[in-house]
């Protein structure tokens, strides 16, 4: 910040310049740290995945040492990337596979209304419980996913040594959770409830539920209201704007589920748990598909946006009603 | 907040506890397996203990390992000295369970993979994690100002472009950033006529392109998302407050940095510890911008060490304490901050 006070200094509109250059100057002199770095690494690429992903090449470039002039292996292939996706099993299972994840999204933001509804009455240890319900977000990432594969040990795992002490199979012979097409899906939709129950969403419907108007409970409660019609005429349209916030930034969220997959199964049993960022990094990774990638990234974008809109919609119309 | 019935209180109590426990049990199972003796992680159990196997033979008492019982029911053992022969006795058989806690998994987990030490990755990622936020705070502080205060053509055209970006999946950036960072060495050697771009770095990886400190680190320091919250709190601050500096002859520079950026600790704080938390575990990007393991962050070391040693789950586990023990301590010191700061970052985004 240092470096910027000459310019700053010289650009100051109380000085001799015109004002209205001044005061574009000195705009611009605050912010082209930030837009150049975002012209560079926000605002082109986007521009650019349009371009990548009706490419095709390795991508490499360096000098001609005859001509001198700059060359990169790239050449267009107009739709191609996508005409192959449309045959692309592997990517309609990953598509399939992620919106199935996403089914994580509602059943967690339940469970986190739940706790909080749990947590705002005036109970010893409030603290405590949120710190300890709050641990599995603030754990969330390699190593906790590291630790949730060992838990879903067939042979060893804490998973099967639980369900084997309630008695529902003898020790070692529980299911291979992770290992099995049909249950590796349901077990990382588990922990993916288990992590985001305490969490952000959490608190965020702690702080909405404190903000509620006790004087309309009071109301609500001399006419005779029970607590499911306090609940439901109350509590949740008021809560509705954290709602709306929580489901946006979470279904965003929830479609890059990534890491989780490549700790745990690898996209496996046969890609049963693959994901469309698995898929993209494998096609940056493995295949050497760059284009390809591009092109994936794309209909994220896509899913991305017409969630957005969706939702954005959804709320509009609710607060119209 | 109503006052509940006490019976509703007991509830509440009770189901709390219960889902505080399943939370928190994964963890001591981990700590508990982190500091079992590596023949022991598949006993179960959450003390780590040594179990042991003696008979007495001829007055004689030995170590044994018991393989199975006989049907005339003498028991077929292993001795483990001596020839560790098999042989049949009439038993019995008395089993002693002795605690055995194995701190010295630890330091084997440290330096077990031996091109990059825990203490290389971590280090790795604070240099990382600290520029990254840096970056962001001083950018993003800089940019907000200019949109919230100064009036300049063309600012809300900008700032209505900030925000249609803010929505685009980081995934969506990564290719074209990847593809102009691997360009960049050659790009520029050829702009300027030189090899010096694509030199080695002293720390390790390349200057510049892809497979460098810069790559993990100049695309993060830049966040629509940071301008956007940090300009939302700067409107709040009332105006009379700038004016009166600029009366007292401060400058634009200056009003930010002696009257708008003191009243704004908060919000500052808030992006400072999610940036800070967003690129100590960011994954995705390093995976694939790194090559080089001198360069690597701490998770794409818990990455390798989990293919490495995923059988050894006493040093697995310990490599996992590693790895969560730098977050979850800061959240435990100050995890009144932490929530403070999820709600402001929620309200004011």
């Amino acid at each position: 910040m240092a470096a910027l006070a000459p310019i700053v200094a010289k650009l100051n509109p109380k000085g001799s310049r015109s004002r209205q250059l001044g005061d574009f100057g000195l705009g611009m002199a605050f912010l082209a740290p930030n837009f150049i770095g975002f012209l560079l690494f926000t605002l082109i690429p986007v521009l650019a995945i349009f371009v990548v992903a009706f490419t095709t090449g390795s991508y490499a470039s360096g000098v001609d040492p005859v001509t001198g002039s700059f060359w990169i292996d790239a050449r267009f292939c107009g739709l191609d990337h996508f005409r192959t996706m449309l045959s692309d099993g592997h990517f309609w299972q990953s598509l399939g596979n992620t919106f199935v994840f996403l089914l994580a999204v509602p059943f967690s933001m339940a469970a986190s209304l739940g706790l909080a509804l749990l947590l705002n009455q005036k109970i010893p240890g409030r603290v405590v419980y949120r710190t300890l319900l709050f641990l599995p977000t603030i754990a969330a990432g390699l190593a906790l996913y590291m630790i949730w594969r060992q838990i879903y040990n067939q042979e060893f795992g804490l998973f099967n040594q639980i369900l084997s002490a309630l008695g529902l199979f003898e020790a070692g012979a529980g299911p291979d959770w992770l290992g099995n097409g049909a249950l590796a899906k349901p077990a990382l939709l588990l922990m993916l409830v288990w992590i985001g129950m305490g969490g952000t969403n959490m608190i965020l419907y702690l702080a909405a539920l404190q903000d509620v108007d006790p004087t309309l409970y009071e109301a609500a409660s001399l006419d005779g209201a029970g607590s499911w019609d306090c609940f439901r005429y109350i509590t949740w349209p008021s809560l509705r704007p954290t709602t709306f916030f929580i489901l946006t930034t979470n279904l965003i969220g929830g479609i890059q589920i990534f890491d989780q997959i490549l700790i745990m199964t690898g996209g496996g049993p046969d890609g049963s748990t693959s994901t469309i960022l698995y898929y993209l990094y494998l096609n940056i990774y493995k295949y050497d598909r760059l284009g390809y990638a591009a092109a994936l990234s794309v209909v994220l974008f896509a899913i991305v946006l017409a969630m957005t809109l969706v939702n954005w919609r959804l709320n509009k119309s609710a607060r119209e009603a | 907040m109503q006052e509940p019935s006490q019976r509703r209180k007991v509830f509440t109590l009770i189901a709390l506890s219960a889902i505080a426990f399943t939370t928190v049990l994964p963890f001591i199972w981990t700590l508990a397996l982190s500091l079992k003796p590596a023949d022991q992680v598949m006993s179960g159990g959450l003390v780590p203990t040594q179990v042991t196997q003696s008979v007495e033979i001829e007055g004689q008492t030995h170590a044994v390992r018991l393989l199975r019982q006989l049907p005339d029911g003498r028991y077929r053992v292993k001795l483990l000295e001596g020839e560790r022969e098999i042989v049949d006795v009439p038993g019995p058989v008395t089993k002693t369970e002795r605690l055995d806690v194995r701190f010295d998994n630890y330091p084997k987990a440290w330096n077990a993979y031996p091109f990059l030490s825990f203490g290389r990755a971590y280090l790795n990622s604070l240099i990382v994690a600290i520029l990254v936020t840096l970056g962001q705070v001083i950018t993003c502080a800089l940019a907000a100002y200019a949109f919230a205060r100064l009036k300049f053509w063309g600012r809300d055209v900008l700032f209505f472009c900030y925000l249609a970006t803010m929505m685009v999946p980081g995934a969506v950036t990564m290719i074209p950033t990847f593809v102009l960072l691997k360009n960049m060495p050659d790009v520029l050697n050829w702009v300027f006529a030189t090899e010096f771009f694509s030199r080695e770095f002293i720390g390790g990886g390349r200057l510049l392109g892809t497979d460098s400190y810069f790559a993990l680190i100049a695309p993060r320091c830049f966040s629509a998302y940071g301008t956007f919250m940090l300009r939302q709190f700067f409107l709040s601050i009332p105006k009379e407050l700038e004016e009166a500096a600029v009366l007292d002859g401060c400058g634009p520079l200056g009003v930010l940095r002696h009257v708008v950026l003191p009243l704004s600790k908060p919000a500052i704080a808030t992006l400072g510890v999610f940036t800070f938390m967003w690129a100590w575990g960011d994954f995705f990007w390093p995976l694939v911008v790194t090559r080089s393991d001198s360069i690597k962050t701490l998770p794409l070391l818990l990455q390798t060490f989990q293919g490495q040693y995923g059988a050894q789950w006493n040093l697995l586990m310990a490599a996992s304490v590693m790895g969560l023990l730098p977050m979850v301590g800061a959240f435990l010191l100050a995890q009144r901050h932490f929530i403070e700061g999820i709600k402001m970052g929620a309200v004011k985004g």
